[in-house]
């Protein structure tokens, strides 16, 4: 056991935990941030995807130990009060999931995606995202909504900020 | 096949939906619901309408006892909030949202003013479960009733309150109207004070498919914001005060029995064991603690030799087992002289196609949180049949099935995977030696090896036809795999069809559209050999043996949308696929493209033509066909089970593919939208014209028949 300290969604947690714990089970039993999900425990299927450092990292290979000089950003810190990040629109819009278990990670991942690049091809996207699984088979819809978040950032004025 | 035979495939629960416990029979007091759910209106829907209407008189009724067998109800209350409990369960396939449209069409509100209650079984009305495409035929439709025996009472209420005639009055916006004396009431000032209850009656009239407003339309899912912000609270989320994580002790291969344990590691490191029979577990502060306390236990386990994967097929065969067909869905049916028509047709054709086991691997495994108060057990757990699971409950503590409450919190997903209750038992199970609560979530290798699977199955079919493509003898048999969708839709006049019951060396049980997608492979690239033998184009074999209606629709429509009969390029194949399951009719057209020298297979386009009725939302229609394609591409493709001596050899998601966005075809859907025919559902018929599609596909592209889902585990062998 050792006291980690550690910033998630600009918050100061301070843990007593093992440094070899994942950072998973750290955010999901010590902090009650469910929002990330537990999918297959090797990093295989996205479902724990969180952002170290604006970089996309399966939270459920990464020990807590590592992160305690890093910024955590999970899906629970996207929103800025009920103002939903242009990625959670664009997946609500586009009904981009079914039973929505994937979609913290995928959301997680495509923040990630956008911030290193903001115009993805759709190949890009593909690519980037594939290490997430969606059991549902929303993939085309997630594509979309991808698509349609970079819109947003560039609306006519008209349509103002907020929603 | 005709609108009567049609009728006569019922969708009642198949062979491996697992047998459902005996419907629990509602007996509340009315005044106990009302005290429950405050004052208002409450609409009873009964699962017998006709004992009912005798019952009741179809007026609002005052008396202190409520029909029996209630299979849901709603209660407009005092603030017009319209509640809706319903035993039915969500899991991804949306339907928290589109009976919330059925209920907001009848009663004239938005959407929003709806809330479903659903998967309780202290609060909501039993219900055997979700799976079968049942929600969509009979749930929507109960809840239409009942919302609009709500919006008859309201109107009655207001014809009273105004001393007229209801004939003259609107339902309107959550509000009665009387346009001519240019009033109106709002539907809460109409319900407060009220204590009124009424069951459904046949006569309350339903607003007809053709004129729906907020059905009939695509509809946001209810609940989306909770899902972008995870705020949902699945299952493996659920959380007490003072609770403990479990984990279980599993035995090194199936049906081992246990010999020898030591427990004693464990117990110094803090953990609650428990050793019952074969069931060994801890429960601890955290699951790291649990899992680390697991491993420190010693065991001895006796384990039996098993049969393993590459014996498969030849086991089925030779373990067929008699015993009555528990369902009545057919293990035999016989019409004509089928030897008779073999011995005359011009072409006989004999082939054999398989089809694995497969995995649900719903990206939530299963998880339970359990919690005891004295006798009496509450669990949170991911599950299509929370009933069920308080019955197995009820059977594992030896406790009544009114000491045990199930709550359901929105699944991540199940696909027919999450029928039955282990988790929920377990966690049970330590929660009372632990004397506090317990959660127990499966690891991924835990819901791959200990849940159960898609069952595999051999299947021969012998056809024979004339020249001019007319087939005149059809024999079918079908090892294992169930049967689902096993008759044929083709016109034939002999034919002989048979499911033959075997043992089965895995645990086997529900998956999204069972056996039809078996029954469909063989059949539909059986359709797809014979065409190629007596050099007829596919699409024009098929018409030319299909006289239902409907089903020729779906064909023609996909094959329209898809551009049959265009030109390839080399490498590029067409197929099809199609069929009649669970009241809907599905036709997929393929596109694949096969590399000839790495032998890569890429299914680079899928067009589906389904139809289910009258359509409730449409774009969660879409999203559905979608997802039935994209997971039956897994199946299809590359998805097997592999096993050896009791044991799971690929049981990780990095050992067993499933399909990621780079298998994703172009996904075209043409939906045909019946507003003169009954709502169906649309979970599962679509998955079921997927591989044969592909396989013909392949066929097409390089020549070679696959008659084994899945089709390229290991890419193509050309040549």
């Amino acid at each position: 056991m050792a006291t980690i300290r550690l910033a998630v969604n600009g918050n100061l947690y301070t843990v007593d935990a093992d440094p070899a714990t994942s950072l998973l089970t750290v955010l999901r039993e010590h902090l009650d941030l469910t929002g990330t999900k537990y999918g297959c425990g090797e990093g295989q299927c996205g479902a724990c995807t969180v952002l170290i450092d604006g970089k996309a990292q399966r939270s459920c290979i990464t020990t807590v130990g590592t992160v305690s000089q890093k910024q955590v950003t999970t899906i629970e810190g996207l929103a800025s009060g009920n103002r939903l990040h242009p990625v959670q629109e664009a997946f609500l819009q586009a009904e981009a999931m079914q039973c929505g278990y994937c979609t913290s990670g995928m959301i997680m991942s495509a923040v990630a995606l956008l911030q290193r690049n903001s115009t993805p091809k759709e190949s890009e996207i593909i690519d980037f995202m594939d290490g997430n699984v969606c059991r549902c088979g929303t993939y085309a819809r997630i594509v979309r909504a991808i698509q349609n978040a970079v819109k947003p950032m560039a609306v006519p004025a008209g349509k103002g900020a907020g929603r | 096949m005709t609108e009567v035979a049609h009728a006569h495939i019922s969708i009642e629960p198949e062979r491996y939906e697992l047998t459902a416990a005996a419907p629990y029979r509602f007996d509340l007091d009315r005044r106990e619901f009302f005290r429950f759910l405050g004052g208002g209106i409450l609409v009873v829907s009964l699962l017998k309408p006709a004992a009912i209407a005798q019952e009741s008189g179809g007026a609002g009724r005052r008396s202190d006892s409520l029909p029996k067998e209630i299979d849901a109800w709603l209660h407009i209350g005092d603030n017009a909030k319209i509640t809706v409990y319903s035993g039915k369960a969500e899991m991804g396939q949306n339907i928290r949202t589109s009976l919330s449209q059925a209920v907001a069409e009848e009663l004239h509100v938005p959407i929003a003013n709806v809330e479903m209650v659903m998967g309780d079984t202290q609060l909501t009305p039993f219900d055997m479960g979700t799976f079968g495409s049942r929600t969509t035929p009979t749930m929507n439709l109960q809840l239409r009733k009942v919302a609009a025996a709500a919006r008859e009472m309201l109107i009655g209420l207001a014809a009273a309150q105004w001393q007229i005639d209801r004939q003259h009055l609107i339902a309107a916006d959550g509000r009665i109207t009387d346009p001519a004396n240019n009033r109106a009431v709002e539907y809460a000032a109409l319900t407060k004070g009220q204590q009124l209850t009424q069951a459904v009656t046949a006569e309350t009239p339903l607003i007809s498919a053709a004129r729906w407003k907020v059905a009939g339309q695509s509809a946001l899912k209810v609940d989306g914001v909770d899902f972008v912000t995870g705020r949902h609270r699945y299952p493996s989320d659920q959380k007490l005060p003072d609770m403990l994580y479990g984990k279980v002790l599993r035995p090194p291969s199936f049906g081992a029995t246990l010999a020898s344990v030591d427990m004693q590691k464990a117990e110094q490191m803090g953990a609650t064991t428990v050793r019952d029979g074969n069931f060994v577990g801890v429960a601890a502060a955290s699951s790291e603690l649990a899992a680390a306390a697991v491993a420190a236990i010693h065991a001895e386990w006796k384990s039996e030799p098993q049969p393993s994967s590459k014996d498969l097929f030849d086991y089925l065969r030779k373990n067929e087992v008699a015993g009555e067909d528990p369902t009545g869905d057919g293990d035999r049916y016989d019409v004509g002289a089928v030897d008779e028509a073999l011995r005359s047709a011009d072409h006989r054709m004999q082939q054999t196609y398989t089809v694995s086991y497969i995995a649900h691997v719903p990206l939530e495994p299963r998880a339970a949180l359990a919690k005891w108060d004295g006798d009496n057990l509450t669990v949170w757990t991911g599950t299509q049949r929370p009933f069920g699971v308080r019955g197995q409950l009820s059977e594992a503590f030896r406790i009544p099935e009114d000491r045990v409450r199930v709550l359901m919190p929105d699944t991540g997903s199940g696909y027919g995977g999450k029928h039955t209750g282990e988790t929920a038992i377990e966690a049970a199970r330590l929660a009372r030696a632990a004397k506090r609560p317990v959660k127990l979530v499966w690891t991924r290798e835990e819901e791959f090896t200990w849940a159960y699977f898609r069952p595999a199955g051999v299947i021969d079919v012998t056809s024979g036809v004339r020249s001019d493509g007319t087939i005149t003898a059809w024999e079918f048999h079908n090892y294992n795999s169930g049967s689902a969708g096993i008759r044929s839709y083709y016109e034939i006049p002999n034919q002989r069809i048979v499911f033959h019951a075997t043992n089965s060396p895995l645990r086997q049980g529900s998956y999204r559209a069972l056996a039809a997608t078996a029954n469909h492979f063989a059949r539909e690239s059986h359709m797809d050999e014979i065409a190629h033998a007596v050099k007829m184009d596919p699409l024009e074999f098929r018409l030319k043996n299909l006289k239902d209606e409907r089903l020729r629709a779906v064909f023609e429509a996909a094959a329209k949308q898809f551009g049959w009969g265009r030109s390839k390029v080399a490498g590029q194949g067409f197929g099809m696929g199609g069929g009649y399951e669970k009241l809907g009719n599905i036709a997929t057209f393929a596109e694949v493209e096969v590399d000839r020298n790495s032998g890569d297979v890429k299914v680079a386009r899928v067009v589906s033509a389904f139809a289910c009725g009258a359509i409730v939302n449409p774009d969660g229609l879409r999203n559905q066909i979608e997802g039935s394609n994209v997971q039956g591409l897994g199946g299809a493709l590359f998805e097997a089970i592999e096993f050896d001596n009791g044991k799971i050899l690929n049981g990780r998601m990095s050992q067993y593919r499933v399909p990621r966005f780079s298998d994703v075809p172009i996904l075209e859907t043409v939906l045909l939208d019946r507003k003169d025919i009954p709502s169906v559902g649309a979970g599962e018929c679509p998955m079921i014209g997927l591989a044969p599609a592909i396989g013909n596909a392949i066929f097409d592209a390089a020549g070679v028949r696959l008659r084994s889902l899945p089709l390229v585990p290991n890419g193509l062998k050309v040549g």
